[in-house]
């Protein structure tokens, strides 16, 4: 049996609408890897999430065309149960994702991993371990419903951490946070990845988030995937200006040294890493 | 749309944001603030925030002895750790909050008073989940509401409409249904319905969030264009370039306190970085190999590319 997400000329389309929001989108996430997904708004970066994660078209509707397997088995076929298992999904609005019905933050985190049904001895663990990875112990007694948006963002990540999945799929999880917070839980994320194999599909548009951790690089385009490869040279690409993706900040520089007619020099290199 | 009030000069480079605390028009005495009536433009009150502290209903403590003035037609860029206080402080300048202790003031009037209707015609908002601020089922009729509270209706209702949403970029999507937008088009169209609303002060939290780097672009558009004409701009963001690259002053916030207030050259500074870190902030990175090359402070690549041009010509001649 083959191991990872396979997609294989996936097209999709959501109920009633017009037009194809994914067309003929093949991708690879094998454990253990991160692989960052970017382009313009609009282009289906969030919608390739849901089909990922499975939730498109089983729960969402819609018509999904070609291959989605997870782990050599095609997720049409898969219960849900087992899907969300072995699928983490965090969706773009995280303040949607609070289960509201919790009255603080650790049982928030908790609340995925009682339903898993382990022991209790179990959930604690899991929750502070979920509360450290992304800096936020000092969180847990207060009530998720009344944080701030960073803060809430920070406890979406907490709980589906908590769930310890074997893929993650990641739909922009730093786009509230600060600096510091943001380069927290890409540290999280690319140790969970190594120590615990775990495959993370990252959809940012901080690329310099994905510079710092991804293996791998996809540039979606109007629902198709324009171009992808080892995330070093996706990054440097030109073509992602076209795209409406920003480049990392040293990509930017560069960039704007040279186009100035000013010479590079390995002493500007050197100041830019 | 012509100017608001009196107001900083336009066109000359960033300053110290003493500069512009000092070029401050002085405080009127009207009672009222931000008058409407079509055609007129409204003056462009000054803020103050006086010892103002903020406690929410469960004990949490956001605020703490905030001391702030911006003045009229100011552009302030409101940066800080996720929980420092940053969005519940943009929220007393509309009295969607009220201080626990303390006083704010529009052109030294205290709004504890104004209504919250009133003080929409001074105070545009733009949440930082579009989604607590959208409930229309048409994206047109959306735009109009704020508006039509203010009591414009007819042909120029229509006008600041449309113009909003081309200001936006969602001019195409007047008759869609909001739920029907992704994230990044909803925060869009939550900024459009703020942008109707014509307000002479205009506070946005995190509008660059989920944006594409054309829908930074339009929002840096936006800002400059409101700040040209005049209008006091104050923005929450995580986003130091676009920081560093469309405000004026940087206001830094911890544990509900301004810890830097200054000019992005100087809050970005090398001098600063220290407190900057502390505060779990990063300098954006033209600041920091500008520091390495010993070009001083340049905190936008623009900055960056003409120090070094600057260092060339000199070791060339
Ligand atoms: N409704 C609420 N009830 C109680 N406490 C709250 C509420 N909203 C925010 N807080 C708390 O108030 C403090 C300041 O929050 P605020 O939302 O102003 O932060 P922020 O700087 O905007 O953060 P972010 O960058 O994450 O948006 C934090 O400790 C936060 O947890
Ligand atoms: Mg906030």
């Amino acid at each position: 049996m083959s191991v990872g997400i396979r997609l294989d000329g996936v097209s999709y389309r959501y109920a009633g609408a017009a037009a194809t929001s994914l067309r003929n989108v093949g991708l690879e996430l094998e454990p253990g890897r991160v692989v960052g997904v970017v382009g313009a708004n609009e282009s289906g970066k969030s919608t390739l999430c849901l089909v990922v994660a499975g939730l498109a078209p089983a729960v969402i509707g819609g018509r999904l065309e070609g291959s989605v397997r997870i782990d050599g088995i095609e997720t049409a076929a898969m219960r849900p149960h087992d899907l969300a298992q072995r699928c983490g999904l965090l969706s773009q609005n995280a303040a949607t994702q609070l289960s509201g019905t919790t009255a603080t933050v650790f049982e928030e985190v908790g609340f995925g991993p009682c339903n898993l049904g382990l022991p209790v001895a179990d959930v604690v663990q899991r929750v502070w371990a979920a509360l450290g990875a992304v800096g936020i112990e000092s969180l847990a007694p207060r009530d998720p419903a009344r944080l701030s948006g960073g803060q809430g963002q920070l406890v979406a990540i907490a709980s589906i951490l908590a769930l310890r999945p074997r893929y993650l799929v990641l739909d922009e999880p730093t786009s509230e946070l600060d600096p510091a917070g943001t380069k927290l839980v890409a540290e999280a994320l690319a140790r969970i990845a190594r120590d615990t194999g775990a495959g993370i599909l990252l959809v940012e548009h901080k690329t310099d988030v994905l510079a710092q951790i991804a293996d791998e690089v996809v540039v979606l385009e109007r629902g198709a995937v324009a171009f992808s490869g080892p995330a070093a040279a996706v990054l440097a690409d030109p073509r992602l200006v076209e795209l409406g993706v920003e480049s990392p900040a040293a990509v930017r520089l560069e960039r704007a040294v040279r186009t100035s007619g000013l010479e590079w020099s390995a002493a500007l290199a050197k100041a830019l890493s | 749309m012509s100017g608001f009030g009196p107001g900083v000069d336009r066109s000359a480079p960033a300053a110290s944001a003493g500069a512009f605390a000092d070029s401050r028009p002085p405080a009127s005495d009207r009672s009222g603030v931000g008058s409407t009536g079509p055609g007129s433009a409204p003056a462009v009150p000054s803020i103050e925030f006086e010892a103002v502290s903020f406690a929410y209903p469960d004990g949490t403590r956001a605020l703490s002895q905030i001391g702030l003035r911006i003045g009229s037609g100011e552009s302030v860029a409101i940066v800080g750790q996720n929980g420092s206080g940053k969005s519940t402080l943009v929220r007393h300048l509309n009295g969607l909050l009220r201080p626990t202790t303390g006083r704010v003031l529009l052109d030294g009037n205290d709004v504890r008073p104004i209504h919250v209707a009133r003080l929409a015609s001074s105070v545009g908002l733009a949440f930082q989940n579009p989604d607590c601020q959208l409930f229309s089922g048409r994206v047109s009729t959306e735009v109009a509401f704020g508006p039509r509270n203010l009591g414009i209706h007819g042909g120029e209702l229509e006008e600041r409409v449309r113009a909003a949403l081309e200001e936006v970029g969602l001019d195409a999507e007047a008759s869609t249904n909001p739920y029907d937008l992704g994230y990044s088009r909803r925060k869009l169209l939550a900024l459009a319905s703020v942008l109707a609303m014509r307000t002479p002060i205009l506070a946005l939290d995190e509008p660059t969030t989920g944006q594409d780097a054309r829908g930074v672009a339009r929002v840096r558009d936006v800002v400059a264009r409101a700040f040209g004409e005049g209008r006091t701009v104050i923005a929450i963001s995580h986003d130091m370039r676009f920081v560093a690259e469309s405000f004026r002053r940087v206001v830094v916030m911890r544990e509900g306190c301004i810890v830097l207030d200054g000019a992005p050259d100087v809050v970005f500074g090398e001098a600063a970085w220290g407190e900057l870190r502390a505060s779990y902030l990063e300098p954006p990175l033209p600041s920091v190999a500008g520091a390495r090359l010993g070009l001083g402070a340049t905190v936008t690549e623009a900055a960056f590319v003409a120090a070094l041009e600057r260092r060339a010509g000199t070791i060339s001649r």
